[in-house]
């Protein structure tokens, strides 16, 4: 399977999970890298991109409406829209918060996967709510591969729990440091 | 990145066919025109409507809406209701007071056109901010919407109470000078918006889509609607816009809306690149 595109989302405990699996990718890294994390409405955007530039092998950039999708290139949603995927290009929305969040990492992962179908990757990290279950699941379903990380080392297990309970066998349940080479694997397999 | 990146084909999926064709109909048999609108949020909003409806595809969809009005008009509101709030990204409201205010300021007259004014929360800290800069007496604001019944809870001026109370700090990070509460009355948990505020706004039933331009504005406030649309018809409406401008005139999009991605990219300056306030050049 050849992957176009790889979906995290993260919540509590996020930043510094997302830091660690981010430094683990090489610079030829192919597929897109998409988060949504969540964070406060009104955290400024640019120092968040930058902060994680500095500190991965990727170029990170920031997102607006419409913007196309480079390969090897990671993105973060920009706080208080939710983001969305379609064939080559971002989209954003302001339509009301779902599971209390915004960005939705449900939204996010079910948009992907209605723009690249078998070929996405989805990531769902530590948080403290049930947010990218159901976007998991739709993942899994439509043939996509699907990553866990281990509740027990997640700094919140909440998500990671709501996303094994949604899917029960899902493509792997890793530490936070073996994702990185996993997703390298992946994604070199698929080229 | 992958074989369907830029293509522009019409996808072949059943459910792509499905909503192209319920698009057709509610333009044909209705005359709203939501063909051209994103596919993602666009298609969200499909099936949380054939959720509600209890129908299982978009042409169960279909077939309520064209044999129920009252489907249609729910369908309506779940396509056309934008989400907003008052002084959202209250920084835009600082540079729309530091930078756009000292130009406007040198008009006799001020026409300024809110495009996609939804329930009215935009406006509404349009009008406190001209108030504010003294500005409002001799403006004028055509607050625009596709949506005649958001138009007329936009006139009403009524929001919830608390509501009305989670915007008051948003309106002090975006340099409000007075007391917040001095806009409004609260009238147990509704609060009433200042009726002096809406003296000069105008609500006006205007569709982006197909309506064209209705005057020369010096500023238009468009945040956030225009995300809702696919290039094409963000194309489309920037020629609107821009037809709709005095020379030098200002437009103000949402902070994630680019004028780079779009035709009319070399026709305007940019007045503050950080909060997507631009001015025509020629």
């Amino acid at each position: 399977m050849r992957y176009d595109i790889v979906t995290i989302g993260s919540s509590w405990g996020g930043l510094a999970a997302i830091r660690s699996v981010l430094a683990g990718l090489p610079a030829d890294f192919r597929p897109a890298v998409v988060i949504a994390q969540h964070r406060s409405s009104d955290s400024r955007d640019k120092g968040l991109a930058a902060y994680y530039d500095a500190r991965c092998d990727l170029p990170v950039r920031t997102i607006e409406d419409k913007q196309p999708i480079e390969e090897g290139h990671v993105y973060f949603a920009p706080p208080d829209y939710h983001l969305l995927v379609d064939r080559g290009f971002f989209e954003l929305s302001v339509d009301l918060r779902v599971q209390f969040a915004r960005p939705s990492i449900d939204v996010l992962f079910e948009s992907a996967v209605d723009a690249y179908g078998e070929r996405v990757i989805g990531v769902v990290l530590t948080g403290a709510n049930a947010d990218g279950a159901a976007g998991l699941s739709c993942i899994h379903k439509n043939g996509g591969f699907t990553i866990v990380q281990n509740p027990a080392t997640a700094e919140k297990p909440d998500m990671p729990l709501a996303a094994l309970e949604a899917v029960k066998r899902p493509g792997a349940v890793l530490d936070l440091d073996e994702i990185p080479t996993y997703l390298t694997k992946l994604a070199g397999e698929s080229s | 990145m992958s074989p369907h990146q830029g293509s522009d084909a019409p996808r072949s999926d059943v459910e792509s066919i499905e909503m192209r064709m319920l698009l057709e109909a509610v333009y044909q048999h209705y005359g709203y025109d939501f063909r051209k609108y994103a596919r993602g949020s666009l298609r969200r909003r499909l099936w949380r409507r054939a959720d509600a409806e209890g129908v299982k595809t978009i042409s169960g969809l279909q077939e309520r809406v064209l044999h129920n009005p009252l489907a249609m008009d729910a369908l309506l509101m779940d396509l056309s209701v934008n989400v907003t709030a008052m002084f959202r990204d209250p920084t835009f409201y600082v540079a729309l007071r530091e930078k756009v205010v000292p130009i406007l300021r040198t008009y006799p007259f001020i026409r300024i056109w809110n495009a996609g004014c939804s329930t009215g929360e935009e406006v509404y800290s349009i009008a406190i901010l001209l108030q504010e800069e003294g500005l409002l007496e001799r403006a004028r604001v055509y607050a625009t919407d596709i949506n005649e019944r958001v138009l007329e809870r936009a006139d009403h001026g009524v929001i919830p109470l608390e509501r009305m109370r989670a915007f008051t700090q948003n309106y002090q990070r975006a340099g409000g000078r007075s007391a917040f509460s001095e806009y409004y009355k609260a009238d147990r948990d509704q609060a009433r918006i200042d009726r002096s505020l809406l003296e000069n706004v105008v609500f006006a039933h205007h569709n982006l889509v197909s309506d064209k331009s209705f005057n020369e504005f010096h500023l238009i406030i468009c945040r956030n609607v225009m995300i809702y649309f696919d290039k094409e018809l963000q194309d489309q409406v920037h020629e609107l816009f821009y037809e709709s401008l005095v020379n030098l005139g200002i437009l103000a999009l949402g902070n994630k809306e680019s004028i780079r991605f779009s035709s009319v990219a070399s026709c305007y300056e940019e007045l503050d690149p950080e909060e997507k306030i631009y001015r025509r050049s020629e």
